[in-house]
């Protein structure tokens, strides 16, 4: 039964933690009943599964001679200054941040590990008072299928691989990984990692990720290559700063998505089709690309003045529409 | 089973030390601090009270006062003998690196003046993990403007204090602004975006909102109207058909591909040299004209027809901008 395990395992725990020095397996168990009560085979057994959970609950166990002259006899303890949360002095403020770092995950197990930090902090003492800040409250959702596997096996270090597909090519590739990190951006996952058939760090958008992640190695098997830099990994991600600007005419009172970054230059003008009424726009901008499909969007409603590159660019793409040729 | 002993034992090793750092906790209390059930607390004592030193004799057991709290819900819970257990385990790396991508979050979702102090508890974090923890390394970028976060805060008070809310809501469709007054139903996320569910006065009829698309939101002292409403199911996708819905069919070329990974696509066949057919519902024909002629010319509306010759005519009408004063569209070299 589950409890009789929890009182042994928290038993034993407390064994290896008060005792001076490494107990050895057989003292473990002439001290404690269950052991006791069990064949060999069976204690066997037992002991190995609870040394497992024990590893599993974080708490580190380590193996070394009773008797540091003569190596002949392994022995268990835990430490105490490596098994105790240390005392860590938080400010009321940083509290109210550590409060509201536990709201920000809306994904179930990250949800769930940041609420089992916090029972510690509270354990040692930290209480969080719900209504103590009126703060922008941001969120993380992850809702791709790969994320709790690819999580953990950044936290684990343990190397994957998983069929990719790229944006725009029909078929998914076998891809290994070193995942070194995640990145978030815009509300998508990526994770950064060493694309080991290639030989290169390469970012992967999880959400291309068609199959189940694998594990192929052991937790731990690689490190992360001191000095890597995720936020230059990922600079391509951020939004980047819009920096040039366009002239453009605008009908009175439509483009109003447009409107919102522009600046009104001049009102009532004549536009291209010979009428008043349109208003000269500056507007910043950053892809010429995505600029002109924006500006597409609004149809003719909106004409470029400058850059000329811009201007020539929703031409051409107009002019495909009609005639029916391809970019 | 050991999923279940493990989960026990993490708490207990919790529990213990937090029981001897507050001496006035009732049993409810804990229960609502660890997250669990009071009588998920009271079998965790249970199992406490078989515990303590090596030996456990008597004196060496973790004494619980069972009187205090058995009969009385408010009795306050209290443990003895067991001051050899009174830190909680350092974090694990899992529990670590959770809180440090929320804080990192948080860090870049607020103001310069904010990262001072989350910086601080990043740093005392690092202390507070368990020796050889590497965190994995994580790097957070919010979408820019934060208004969606600000909006949440606002919408949820509507809910949480039954009042309507008014917002500024732009339809990029119509490329309209339009003020409406709606009761907010629920805060959703679905395809990586918050949306707000409301019954909108204006249109009167449930409608989807997306947080990112208002420019300005505030609560009405109105309290909300009521409406005999199921909960949204979103297991379905955001989007649900209408009776009214137009079946269109596109070509999207290797450019615009992503278009079927975006949009409900009722069905997706592959044209070669990367090129796609897809088939979409589509309630508002408008959209799918500013689809057209945003990706143009990589997006093909081929059937229906209608559709087909009015994405054709907006774009003539939109080129015909270019071709009035002749010598300027000379001027740019494009024939």
């Amino acid at each position: 039964m589950s409890a009789a395990k929890s009182e042994r395992l928290l038993n034993l725990v407390i064994l290896l933690l008060v005792a001076r020095n490494y107990t050895t397996k057989e003292q473990i168990r002439e001290l404690m009943e269950p052991y006791r009560a069990s064949s060999t085979e069976a204690f066997d057994r037992m002991f190995e599964r609870d040394k497992d959970d024990l590893r599993a609950l974080g708490i580190p166990l380590e193996v070394g001679f009773v008797d540091k002259f003569f190596e002949d006899e392994q022995g268990y303890r835990i430490k105490r200054d490596a098994f105790e949360l240390p005392s860590i002095d938080f400010t009321a403020d940083e509290v109210a941040v550590l409060g509201l770092a536990a709201r920000v995950w809306r994904h179930a197990g990250l949800a769930a590990a940041t609420s089992d930090a916090l029972v510690k902090l509270k354990a040692a003492g930290l209480s969080f008072d719900r209504e103590q800040l009126e703060h922008v409250q941001p969120t993380l959702v992850a809702e791709e299928p790969a994320f709790e596997t690819m999580w953990q096996a950044t936290v684990h270090r343990t190397p994957v691989e998983f069929d990719y597909s790229r944006a725009g090519q029909p078929d998914a590739t076998t891809r290994h990984v070193e995942p070194w990190g995640v990145v978030t951006a815009q509300g998508r996952w990526y994770v950064a990692g060493l694309d080991t058939d290639r030989g290169e760090a390469r970012l992967f958008r999880l959400s291309r990720i068609v199959s189940q992640v694998i594990p192929t190695g052991e937790p731990g098997s690689f490190s992360v290559p001191e000095g890597t830099d995720l936020r230059a990994l990922s600079e391509s991600l951020a939004p980047r700063r819009p920096d040039r600007s366009a002239e453009v005419l605008a009908r009175a009172g439509a483009a109003n998505g447009l409107r919102r970054r522009a600046e009104v230059v001049a009102r009532d003008v004549t536009g291209p089709d010979g009428t008043t009424g349109w208003d000269r726009l500056e507007v910043p901008y950053v892809s010429e690309s995505d600029f002109a499909g924006e500006l597409l969007g609004y149809a003719d409603a909106v004409a470029v003045e400058s850059p000329v590159e811009l201007k020539a660019s929703v031409r051409h793409r107009l002019t495909g529409v009609l005639t029916g040729s391809r970019r | 089973m050991s999923g279940g002993a493990r989960e026990q034992v993490s708490r207990l090793l919790a529990l213990v030390p937090y029981l001897q750092s507050r001496a006035d906790m009732s049993l409810a209390q804990v229960a609502a601090e660890f997250g669990v059930p009071p009588d998920q607390i009271m079998k965790d004592l249970k199992v406490l009270w078989m515990c303590g030193l090596p030996g456990l004799t008597p004196d060496k057991m973790i004494e619980v006062d069972f009187e205090a709290i058995e009969e009385d819900p408010e009795g306050v819970v209290r443990i003895e003998n067991a001051e050899f257990l009174d830190r909680p385990v350092r974090l694990g790396s899992s529990e670590a690196s959770a809180l440090i991508v929320a804080l990192r979050a948080l860090r870049e979702g607020s103001p310069d003046t904010s990262h001072e102090v989350i910086d601080r508890c990043l740093v005392k974090l690092e202390d507070a993990a368990a020796s050889g923890t590497a965190t994995p390394q994580v790097e957070v970028h919010l979408p820019r403007s934060g208004l969606g976060e600000r909006h949440v805060a606002t919408l949820q008070r509507a809910i949480d204090t039954n009042r309507q809310a008014r917002l500024d809501y732009y339809v990029p469709t119509r490329d309209e602004t339009t003020q409406r007054t709606v009761d907010p139903l629920e805060l959703l996320t679905g395809d990586g975006r918050d949306y707000l569910d409301a019954w909108c006065h204006l249109a009167q009829a449930r409608r989807l909102f997306r947080l990112d698309r208002m420019y300005a939101v505030e609560v009405v002292d109105e309290p909300r109207q009521q409406h005999s409403l199921s909960p949204r199911d979103l297991s379905e996708g955001l989007f649900e058909p209408g009776p009214d819905d137009v079946v269109a069919l596109v070509h999207l070329e290797r450019h615009a591909r992503w278009v079927a990974d975006y949009y409900p696509v009722d069905s997706v066949e592959e044209l070669g040299d990367g090129r796609l057919a897809a088939t979409l519902r589509v309630s508002d024909p408008r959209w799918l004209v500013r689809l057209a002629l945003r990706l143009a010319p990589d997006l093909d509306v081929v059937e229906p027809a209608a559709l087909r010759e009015a994405v054709t005519t907006s774009a003539r009408a939109t080129l015909d901008l270019y071709s009035q004063g002749t010598a300027a569209a000379q001027d740019d070299g494009v024939a």
